[in-house]
């Protein structure tokens, strides 16, 4: 199972700034292990936001992407109450939904 | 032959306005990592090590099915906070002073779980993971507070002080010493500015500045990890998890480091 999401989102001006650290191996599939074998990709592959479970940013990531990677955004006309959630899906299937209430 | 004069002297002039590059450079260089990690220090990745050390920390596991609120750092059961900044300090219970990683594995072997293999795992594999979660949680508790190793015991003097002989001990195919990198201020390492450990590093720096999320690897380090690569760089063998040479190294640089404020788990290059 993966590992929660860091998020924080707080109110500026006349919306709100996101910001999310997501644990993740982010492999490349292009490292070879200490046998010589090469590792396996597995990276996220697409991340959504919503506010108030409707989807105001999507974003279709690769191999490019950090390990552990961070991500920032502004959200127009979010404010203080409203409900983020952050969702991604990996090339594996695997996925993880993370909430957080703007602050 | 006066020419020749006049050359050597251009060459010296050179020599020096060279140098005095390469200082700047330097600066900007230390600079330039600070402005780096001052950047990432806002979504520092330690955090995913501390929320899932949080969580270890409640969880009831082992063969015992214990959490770690039994668990006594120092503080008291299950006293997170303030703990870090006072270890290695001497405990009743196992007639020893230990680290944070050693006192944890004493924990852990209360759960159920057999310490010595924990304590053989490589790193980043096994519990040893859960170890650098439950690291990182500890030591963020501790963050901003200013480090005072408790010396009033005959052991824990003895401890810093078999550190400190550890540490200015020269040996090795390089007949190298840990003093050698980290006995004298501006020392570094290529890029590195290397924290000089004979006195004081200064907030936040050296022993203060650990455990780390390391960029390069992409990993969280505790000391133990820290020391144990310190190791394979003077070419020595490597020191057993958790032994009492790493907990008397740890002794003496957390001594040294009394009144710095504690910035772990930081966030390195």
């Amino acid at each position: 199972m993966s590992d929660p999401m860091r998020i924080r989102a707080q109110v500026q001006g006349s919306g709100a700034v996101v910001r999310v650290l997501m644990s993740h191996e982010m492999e490349t599939g292009q490292r070879k292990d200490a046998a010589g074998k090469t590792i396996p990709a597995w990276h996220i592959t697409e991340v959504t936001a919503a506010l108030n479970g409707k989807t105001v940013m999507t974003a279709q990531w690769g191999t490019a992407i950090a390990k552990n990677p961070f991500t920032q955004f502004t959200v127009k006309g979010a404010k203080a109450g409203d409900k983020i959630s952050i969702a991604w899906v990996d090339n594996r299937g695997d996925s993880r939904t993370d909430e957080v209430v703007v602050a | 032959m006066k020419q020749r004069h006049a050359a050597a002297w251009a060459a010296g002039v050179l020599a020096v306005t060279g140098c005095l590059a390469s200082a700047q450079a330097q600066t900007s260089t230390a600079d330039g990592i600070a402005q780096y990690r001052a950047l990432l220090a806002d979504g520092n990745p330690a955090e995913l090590w501390e929320a899932k050390g949080e969580l270890l920390w409640t969880q009831k596991r082992g063969s015992k099915n214990l959490s770690f609120e039994t668990c006594d750092l120092g503080k008291g059961a299950g006293v997170v906070k303030g703990a870090f900044v006072e270890l290695p300090r001497w405990f009743a219970d196992t007639q020893r002073v230990q680290d944070l990683e050693s006192r944890l594995l004493t924990c852990m072997a209360a759960q159920g779980f057999n310490a010595a293999e924990i304590a053989a795992t490589p790193f980043g594999r096994g519990e040893q993971v859960n170890l650098e979660a439950l690291v990182a949680y500890v030591s963020a508790a501790s963050r901003g507070m200013k480090f005072n190793l408790p010396q009033g015991r005959t052991e824990e003097r003895q401890m810093a002080e078999a550190g400190k002989r550890l540490f200015y001990f020269r040996a090795g195919p390089y007949d190298f010493s840990c003093a050698s990198c980290h006995g004298e201020p501006g020392k570094r390492i290529r890029l590195q500015d290397l924290p000089d450990l004979a006195k004081s590093p200064g907030d936040g720096v050296g022993f203060a500045a650990w455990p780390a999320y390391r960029v390069s690897s992409g990993e969280l380090w505790s000391m133990q990890r820290r020391l144990n690569d310190c190791y394979r760089q003077q070419r020595f063998p490597f020191p057993g998890y958790a032994s009492d040479a790493t907990i008397a190294l740890g002794s003496f640089m957390g001594v040294q480091a009394r009144g710095a404020l504690s910035i772990a788990p930081a966030i390195k290059r």
